[in-house]
């Protein structure tokens, strides 16, 4: 094929509409880069997408809850002028195969009533657990929106960030610090029995360590995972999740218009297919229909893998670089269903008039389940009794679904990227789908005929709509080999890649995934850096 | 406990309700309700005003109930409790209390309570939060049960100078005989119920401990039984004031409960709050020793005291000074109030040292909000010892009982 140069040129092009990507092209287009995102889909979004698949039924087809995004980006990029609204919604349940059920309530004293049904230690142990996730949260969150410093170098931003890192830590305290520390390795299982008894009560609890990542409860670094599903807030409720009004497409649509207001430009349909390089240096991109376009700083919002072993060639990367990038964690071990309903389902676990129907609603009692589900994605299958994370977003924001039907988003752990029998293939698919909706019709006997229509999405299919490698949800497993100056690898942590000019700014990088948009903002903050830019000095950005 | 049963599920009504509460609902008329430790209880009942006289004129009524307790028995109750609080556990005898704290292995306050000693191996220790699991934990290797009964105990404060004459007029005779912090036990109308001398407002009172099934009748009858006496209802905005004049340190007011805090630095040691006089640290190890030994070694760096500040405005929440020009911050106000009783502007604070001497000069930064303006005021403050009022009759057996 023949190279078609593009007329235009542009400061930076931006690899992928995924929420990252595009938070990074806000941040440059209001620093006055001419801008281009170029989009492998018809349509943006990436993971944090609304599709409408059946009828009048709104899809979040990927990520569907929202808490984790950055307030600070919020504001900045005027999110909320462009039409962004995030609804909080209360509570949560798992219903039990003996009948019986544990809610969570926003209401302290809901709560613990709710707990002492189960065990009155556990309710009034509760606090304290509470108390232990908000200090972490809090040594952390300071974090997310700053750069890792290289603990190797010895340039005065790096001493500085390793100080103030150091300082933090310090600060905490003898206790605190063994706490801090055994925290980020420890298994979930084991940190929530230093607290808890109920099995019923660390099953529901365990939920949040296990989503997305291919480790079951009892591997050690699912404590942490546990704290990256906290670490959001709507408003300063720490904790608290919440509905983007629109589904989570509207976190990327308002993005887009932030962009475009600022004079960017989107490409859909645009696959990037390699990066040119230059004497080391990038260049431009060409794209899939032969288009090449050239700009001095690429930003790839794609994952590491996809970018470095997809679009870069491998001569122009260091080999120890490019061994690291190959045995980058990133296992796909989640599925989901997008099932628009009737109406909603009765639950006879849930007693009538109980809130935790508008929350998170799941099946797994217990910690040994939940392993046990995990055991059978090790064997190459998908787990026979999933763990589900599953919620009715219809029942709080009306335009999710026509009036008195129903979208119900039901995240799946685990499913297996690749098979022990062999490819996916469209009767294993709905093979799987059966088994998630056999699971969910054991505590509901009317689910099944309330079904109007299923999107049935495995790892594979997650990996070859979005582009995330073997469909991982976080763009790379959230262990401490892989945060902070370790992610995605060491020695590039800075969001800079060995070929100048090549940048990174997806989920692969510091803080990891999750429609966070930290990622993207923090590479938008070392390119202006670069380009001495940063002088802009612009608001949420230090 | 007959209409748990009945009674609406917690996600529809979180709150509970306490076994007088057909009763205190009836009083109240200004319709001013306040969360107290999972139940709905009275804020005020009438005005805050006329509350706060009942206890120092006459005799007020707080409802105790949702006060947290523990039961603690077995073989090894006062070893158990002996490791876990401040104080000798060992001098307290069967059928008397001690009020006492309790702390983690820094030193700083867990919480404070009362501990109520029932028999040779029975206590009921008394809570302002929840730490079941705390107390379970620390019971590891004691032959111990430790159980949450505060639902199926309903509890009343009697507090005011003719508080011992109405509970004789109720019929319980010889109550004037109890001491301070003794236990006595009587039969009313057939019911069972145990009376301590003891109470949170520094004057003379008592509390009454039944089962719920019994108490409203035991209401109805002390009302009757105190009527000629000016018994009243109070709400806890009345008993506030009374402690803060007797001295008394309220959690997460005055301090914030170690286990509970999230931030570095917020605990708070016995030293650090006045209470050393509930540390003995001779009687053998218990939580916090060591770390209370090297801290009285080093001499606490601030402790709360109780100021006396100029002026009427109390001076709430305000920053403390050592200068006046408010160029030095040395301490903050965590209570205040104007002492209706003592005519004089009180205040708890915690300051540092060596501000907190008593009879030291400090400076209070007072904000006063005047029909929407605000002005700055900086008073004069004085260290002052606690407590701000001490009537004599609160220590006087046989007590008064006209
Ligand atoms: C099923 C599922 C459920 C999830 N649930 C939640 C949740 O509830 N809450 C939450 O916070 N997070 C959730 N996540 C995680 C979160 O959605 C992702 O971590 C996040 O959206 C990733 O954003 P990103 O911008 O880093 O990358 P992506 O969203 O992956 O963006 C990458 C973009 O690049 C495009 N692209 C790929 N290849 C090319 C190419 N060659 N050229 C041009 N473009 C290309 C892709 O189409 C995509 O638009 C979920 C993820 C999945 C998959």
């Amino acid at each position: 094929m023949t190279a078609i140069a593009s007329a235009k040129r542009y400061d930076a092009v931006v690899l992928g509409a995924g929420h990252n990507g595009l938070i990074a092209a806000c941040y440059m287009a209001r620093a006055g880069l001419s801008v281009l995102v170029v989009e492998r889909n018809p349509y943006i979004g990436g993971a944090a997408v609304s599709r409408q698949l059946y009828q009048d039924f709104t899809y979040s087809n990927c990520s569907y809850v929202c808490s984790l995004l950055r307030p600070e980006i919020m504001r900045t990029l005027e999110l909320p002028l462009h039409g962004l609204q995030i609804i909080p919604y209360e509570g949560g349940c798992t219903m039990m195969r003996d009948g019986g059920h544990l809610a969570l309530y926003d209401n302290h004293d809901a709560l613990r009533r709710e707990i002492s049904r189960h065990s009155k230690r556990d309710a009034e142990a509760y606090d304290r657990f509470a108390r232990d996730m908000l200090r972490q949260c809090r040594f952390i969150k300071p974090l997310l929106m700053r750069t890792p410093p290289d603990p190797t170098s010895f340039k005065p931003r790096d001493l500085m960030e390793l100080l103030y890192l150091g300082q933090r830590f310090h600060r905490m305290g003898e206790t605190r610090m063994y706490e801090t520390l055994r925290f980020w390795t420890m298994s979930c299982a084991d940190f929530l029995d230093e607290y808890f008894e109920s099995d019923i009560v660390k099953a529901h609890l365990a939920g949040s360590s296990i989503i997305g990542t291919a480790l079951g409860p009892r591997s050690p670094g699912t404590a942490y995972v546990l704290l990256h599903h906290y670490m959001g807030d709507i408003d300063d409720a720490v904790g608290a999740w919440g509905f983007a009004r629109g589904g989570m497409g509207a976190v990327t649509n308002a993005l887009a218009a932030s962009f475009q207001a600022s004079g960017g430009e989107i490409r859909c349909n645009a696959g990037a297919e390699r990066v040119l390089t230059s004497g080391g240096r990038a260049v431009g991109v060409a794209l899939a229909d032969g288009t090449e376009v050239r700009a001095a700083t690429i930003v790839s919002g794609l994952d590491v893998k996809r970018t470095f072993l997809g679009l870069v060639d491998r001569k122009d990367l260091p080999a120890e670089f490019h061994r690291q990038v190959e045995n980058f964690k990133i296992r796909g071990s989640s599925g989901k269903l997008n099932i628009a309903l009737d109406a909603v389902p009765s639950f006879p676990a849930i007693p009538e008039g109980a809130p935790c129907i508008r929350g998170d609603l799941h099946i797994t009692d217990s910690i040994a389940m939940m392993e046990r589900a995990y055991d059978d994605w090790k064997a190459g299958i998908w787990s026979q009794a999933p763990y589900v994370d599953m919620l009715i977003p219809s029942q709080i924001d009306p335009t999710m679904a026509p009036a008195g039907k129903h979208y119900m988003s039901v995240f799946v752990q685990y499913c297996p990227y690749e098979l022990a029998s062999g490819s996916w293939d469209d009767g294993k698919r709905q093979a799987f789908g059966e088994t998630v909706i056999q699971a969910i019709s054991r505590q509901s006997p009317d689910f099944r005929k309330l079904i109007l229509h299923a999107e049935i999405r495995t790892p594979w299919d997650i990996e070859n709509e979005v582009g995330l490698t073997e469909g991982n949800i976080f763009q790379g497993e959230l262990t401490m080999d892989q945060l902070l100056f370790n992610r995605p690898v060491p020695g590039y942590a800075q969001y800079r890649s060995p070929i100048r000019g090549l940048y990174m700014c997806g989920s692969s990088t510091h803080p990891g995934g999750g429609v966070m948009g930290a990622p993207g903002a923090n590479a938008a903050r070392e390119i202006l850096r670069d380009l001495r830019r940063d002088d802009l000095r612009l608001d949420g950005l230090h | 406990m007959s209409d748990a049963a009945n009674r609406p599920p917690h996600f529809k009504q979180p709150l509970l309700t306490t076994p007088f509460h057909s009763r205190t609902r009836a009083c109240s008329t200004v319709d001013q309700f306040v969360a107290w430790a999972g139940y709905t209880t009275v804020d005020v009942y009438t005005t805050v005003e006329q509350e706060y006289f009942a206890i120092r004129n006459a005799c007020s009524v707080y409802d105790l109930t949702p006060m947290v307790k523990y039961r603690i028995t077995g073989k090894d109750a006062e070893n158990y409790l002996n490791r876990l609080v401040t104080r000798d556990v060992r001098r307290v005898k069967p059928g008397r209390v001690a009020y006492s704290v309790w702390c983690n292995d820094d030193g700083h306050l867990i919480d404070d309570g009362t501990i109520f000693r029932l028999e040779t191996g029975e206590f009921l220790l008394c809570t302002a939060a929840r730490q079941l699991d705390w107390l379970l934990d620390s019971a590891i290797g004691f032959d111990v049960a430790v159980e949450e009964v505060t639902e199926s105990i309903a509890a009343l404060s009697l507090q005011g100078p003719t508080s011992c004459a109405v509970l004789k007029a109720l019929g319980l005779r010889g109550v004037e005989r109890l001491r301070p912090f003794d236990i006595g036990r009587f039969v009313l109308g057939g019911a069972d119920m145990t009376v301590s001398r003891t109470g949170f407002t520094g004057d003379l009172g008592y509390e009454l401990w039944m089962t719920p099934a019994d108490a409203v009748s035991v209401w109805d009858r002390l009302m009757i039984a105190g009527a000629s006496s000016g018994i009243r209802p109070i709400g806890s905005q009345a008993l506030d004031m009374a402690r803060i004049e007797a001295g008394f340190i309220m959690p997460n007011i005055d301090f914030v409960p170690a286990e509970a805090s999230v931030r570095i630095g917020r605990g708070r040691s016995p030293f650090e709050l006045g209470l050393e006089w509930l540390v003995d640290l001779k009687k053998g190890h218990f939580n916090g020793r060591r770390a209370l030994v090297a801290e009285q070694k080093r001499g606490a760096a601030r402790r709360l005291v109780g100021l006396d500040i100029d002026g009427n405005k109390p001076a709430l929440k305000a920053l403390l000074y050592a200068d006046k020009s408010c160029r030095r911050e040395i301490g903050a106000i965590s209570s205040a109030l104007w002492s209706p009783t003592c005519k004089r502007n009180i205040a708890l604070g915690l300051v540092d040292a060596p501000y907190f001497e008593t009879g030291r000069q400090v400076w209070a930064e007072i904000y006063l909000c005047r029909e929407l303006e605000w002005e700055r005021r900086v008073a004069r403050g004085v260290v002052v010892e606690k407590p701000f009022y001490a009537p004599a009759r609160r220590k006087v057996t046989p007590a008064w009982d006209r």
